[in-house]
């Protein structure tokens, strides 16, 4: 066990855990934030995407020890009412089914909108699909984060 | 008139339900206006008092009505759709309304609360229709009382009651404490189809705002103070079972509070408790990380208690039993042998189909807390009376001092029909003596089981001189039940015919899934009768469509299943709607049609090829499943459909060797992605006024074969084995 500071959604934190705890079950286990969702374990579905310093990351696989002191972004944090243009367009085109995935395909589509604010097809394809929806909510995904594009 | 029986079972509409009202899941429940998107809608202030009209139906005192929606939520979106009936009959504005998860209570909801077969709807239409007229009633009453004159004299309109000839007005907010245990008559009118405002309408998913804040809905996500974590370690392989493992070792990790082998075999077991692993590996402790290594750690002594199989044994078994195996259902009409034999063409195909995993992308977890005389579950179920039931079984308590609330769930797919998770995590509780949340791994969920069975089918058909359908035949097999449908299309359309299914068996234990039958049997079907058409020199949508008119006009044999007009009828909308006959260079078009789960669905399907690889460009679906309840959320469930009807067919199988499954994880068993779901899913529904049907199933079948006819267009190559993307014909490049 460890002591490690972090900075989630531009709060400080410190909690006390094994080095190898990845941030997914940091946040989840031991700090209640369970917006970040667990799908796979191996960065292979995107459900727990977050945000290291603006860049979307797998947080399943990435040690808490590898973000000490970086900014980590959650789905709690993307906005402080919910209002972020990509959550206002995923509600416009009534995006969810079940909503299992959505926070993680929300992170991604925001980190991919901060790079390129008025992606392509291509774009969209090459930046969301380490993110699985098992409802299949993709045709609608791609035109939020168009709608997101405009907001 | 519509006229609907208000007593069902022992309880009348008239009584209030303590139950509905309260025990809602704790740390779950917020109030979210179903107004939050709506434009211009008015806000109205949370009541200070609640009144409990009946087991659907609360209402505040500033208008806020509460309607409980009865059913599991696992995306089929009942959430917003059966409380939008109760709230139509009820006749108040959709903005004044909130939603919540009804406890389970099947007497105060007088409605099965499973989700399964695409049934929520069907089964729902009366109850809940009648929970909002009941509602509606009393209120009239009670404001006939107020103001001494008849309900006759009134009229209730979105949450208000006026006098038809005087200027009185009232809120459905002012007069509900008065409402209050109003006698309901036994029979009380419903509104027309024609007269509805709110069913029928678009409306946005009632916790889309929880959803893409990342508020704690789903089992997963439940957390009560004192709670401690717990995983299971089942057998590696079907056919396995524990016999012993390093206990003190794991005990002795950190984070780790208890490891002990639990049973969970209840005497008596039901469908819902198909279990293969029922004894199994149980860790308690702080973290999951932690839960994790400990699982790692652990050296478990195996034992076989029946062969282990694999993929190359399933097949020969399917071949072996669909040649020689015992008929189950069947259908017969004249005698196709004869009519085979005089055919001036006849055409044999096979088809297969791997097993396949439901793959939630919530793994399988349950909250418990296990006391000496009484049991609280809570989490992501499909069934939670089942889970009560067995629980109660296993624990040997009452069914009356077990509670089991209902998270929302992150796909249920049919895997939450199944009630082993929910049994493991009071096991646990149990021998552990503290409230737990049990949790799987992905590897623990992927392995487990009750998958969609593998299956085989062979299909035969016989034209004459004319291109005239004159024989069908249509066998099939399944590890373990038989994927044929015998009394289903084209039963009734053609003067010989033979239908045949066939149950084989395996230890790998198999169960419900989305449309798993009908999923390859569909498939199967229609990219036989597309080639069939080829093989007549006929159009495949006309070729269908002779077969209806003659299932119509002429049919053959016993009662077949299916409404021949409403078939035709998607037929003829997705051809219109897709302007079928038209060619595009470059796009290659496949068609599909079926029925199942009580609707009806066509679609059309364009391919194209991009980098030496088929695609999937644009769908057009044609849909009649009676009256829509909501047009926004009944697109969208069949959109995703289609995109699991596409996902599946192409890439996904799961494999087994030495009776374990191969596929472990997403690294290894395929699902479709974003890069390679259509760019377009067009959704046209029937107008009609006929009770509604299901949706979460029906989508996805006709996907399959309108998928395989687009890749024969656009490769030369027909496809017969799933998964499509593994067959070499498959890639261009």
């Amino acid at each position: 066990m460890a002591s490690f500071d972090l900075n989630i959604n531009g709060q400080q934190k410190t909690v006390d855990v094994d080095p190898s705890t990845p941030l997914l079950w940091v946040l989840r286990d031991n700090l209640d934030m369970v917006g970040t969702k667990f799908g796979c374990g191996i960065a292979q579905c995107g459900a727990c995407t977050v945000h290291l310093n603006g860049t979307a990351v797998r947080s399943c696989s990435l040690p808490v020890s590898a973000v000490t002191g970086q900014a980590v972004t959650t789905i709690e944090g993307l906005s402080e009412k919910g209002d972020h243009p990509v959550q206002k367009a995923w509600l416009q085109e009534d995006v969810p089914q079940c909503g299992y995935c959505q926070a993680g395909q929300i992170m991604t589509a925001a980190a991919l909108l901060d790079k390129n604010a008025n992606p392509s097809d291509e774009d969209i394809d090459a930046a969301m699909s380490g993110n699985l929806c098992r409802c299949g909510t993709y045709v609608r995904i791609k035109k939020a984060i168009k709608t997101a594009a405009q907001l | 008139m519509t006229v609907i029986k208000t007593k069902v079972g022992r309880r009348s509409f008239l009584k209030t339900s303590a139950a509905a009202g309260g025990g809602m899941l704790i740390g779950f429940s917020w109030l979210t206006s179903c107004s939050t998107l709506a434009e211009g809608s008015e806000e109205l202030a949370i009541p200070n008092e609640w009144f409990e009209i009946n087991g659907y139906i609360k209402i505040g005192d500033t208008g806020m009505v509460t309607i409980y929606s009865p059913n599991p939520e696992i995306g089929q979106n009942v959430m917003t759709s059966m409380p939008m009936i109760v709230a139509e009959e009820l006749d108040v504005p959709w903005n004044h309304v909130v939603v919540e998860q009804g406890a389970l209570d099947e007497d105060a909801f007088k409605n099965p609360q499973f989700a399964g077969g695409s049934l929520s709807i069907m089964y729902g239409w009366d109850p809940l229709r009648m929970a909002g007229a009941a509602g509606k009633y009393m209120l009239l009453e009670a404001a006939a009382k107020e103001w001494g004159v008849a309900s006759s004299d009134l009229v209730a309109s979105q949450g208000v009651i006026k006098e038809v000839n005087g200027s009185r007005t009232v809120g459905y907010g002012e007069i509900a404490s008065k409402a209050v245990g109003i006698e309901v008559p036994e029979k009380l009118e419903l509104k027309e189809p024609k007269d509805y405002t709110l069913i029928g309408t678009a409306q946005k998913n009632v916790e889309g705002s929880k959803i893409v804040t990342g508020k704690p809905l789903f089992g997963l996500d439940f957390k009560r103070k004192g709670m401690k974590l717990a995983m299971i370690e089942h057998p590696p392989a079907f056919g396995m079972k524990v016999k012993g493992f390093n206990e003190a070792e794991i005990k002795a990790m950190a984070g780790v509070s208890d490891a002990f082998i639990i049973d969970t075999t209840v005497p008596n077991p039901v469908w819902a408790d198909v279990n293969a692993f029922p004894s199994l590996i149980a860790i308690v402790g702080e973290s999951t990380w932690q839960l994790m290594q400990a699982k790692k750690a652990l050296k478990v002594e195996w034992e076989n208690e029946s062969p282990l199989e694999n993929s190359d044994m399933h097949e020969q078994r399917m071949i072996r039993d669909l040649a020689r195996g015992k008929v189950g259902g069947s259908r017969k009409d004249g005698d196709v042998n004869a009519a085979f034999a005089k055919a001036e063409k006849v055409i044999e195909r096979t088809y297969t189909a791997p097993f396949m995993a439901h793959n939630t992308l919530e793994p399988m977890n349950f909250f418990a807390d296990v006391k000496e005389n009484s049991a609280e579950l809570i989490g992501p179920t499909q069934t939670p009376k089942a889970l009560e039931d067995s629980v109660a079984k296993l624990l040997g308590i009452s069914a009356e001092n077990i509670s089991v609330d209902m998270t929302r769930m992150g796909g249920g797919f049919g895997r939450r029909l199944y009630v082993h998770f929910g049994l493991e995590a009071a096991a646990i509780s149990k021998k552990a003596g503290v409230p737990i949340k049990m949790i799987y791994t992905r590897e623990d969920d992927m392995t487990q089981g009750t998958y969609r069975p593998a299956y085989r089918s062979t299909y035969k058909a016989g034209l004459d001189k004319d291109n005239n359908l004159i024989a069908f035949s249509a066998r099939g097999v399944g590890l373990p039940q038989g994927p044929i449908f015998p009394n289903r299309f084209p039963a009734g359309s053609v003067d010989n015919y033979l239908a045949e299914s066939i149950g084989s068996t395996t230890n790998i234990s198999t169960g419900a899934w989305r449309a798993p039958r009908s999923h390859f049997t569909a498939g199967a079907e229609q990219s036989f009768l597309d080639e069939v058409a080829e093989l007549a020199g006929k159009d495949p949508i006309d070729f269908r469509l002779e077969l209806f008119d003659k299932a119509i006009n002429n049919p053959v044999g016993d009662k077949y299943e299916y409404d021949a007009e409403r078939y035709a009828g998607v037929l003829r909308l997705v051809k219109e709607k897709a302007d079928w006959g038209t060619e595009t260079p470059g796009v290659h078009r496949g068609v599909a049609a079926y029925f199942c789960h009580n609707s009806y669905v066509a679609q059309v399907m364009d391919v194209v090829v991009q980098n030496g690889e088929p695609k999937v460009k644009k769908v057009w679906c044609a849909v009649d499943c009676g009256i829509v309840i909501n047009k926004e959320g009944a697109a969208n469930i069949i959109q995703g459909g289609v995109i699991d009807g596409i996902g599946h067919s192409m890439y996904s199988e799961l494999k087994f060797e030495n009776g374990s499954p191969v596929h472990k994880n997403f690294n290894t068993y395929k699902l479709i992605r974003h890069n390679q779901a259509p760019e377009a899913i067009e959704v046209f529904f029937v107008e009609n006024d006929i009770s509604p049907t299901g949706l979460g199933e029906p989508g996805l079948p006709p996907a399959t074969g309108a998928l395989a006819s687009a890749l024969y267009k656009a490769t030369g190559k027909r496809q017969y084995n799933q998964p499509f993307s593994a067959q070499p014909e498959i890639s261009l490049g």
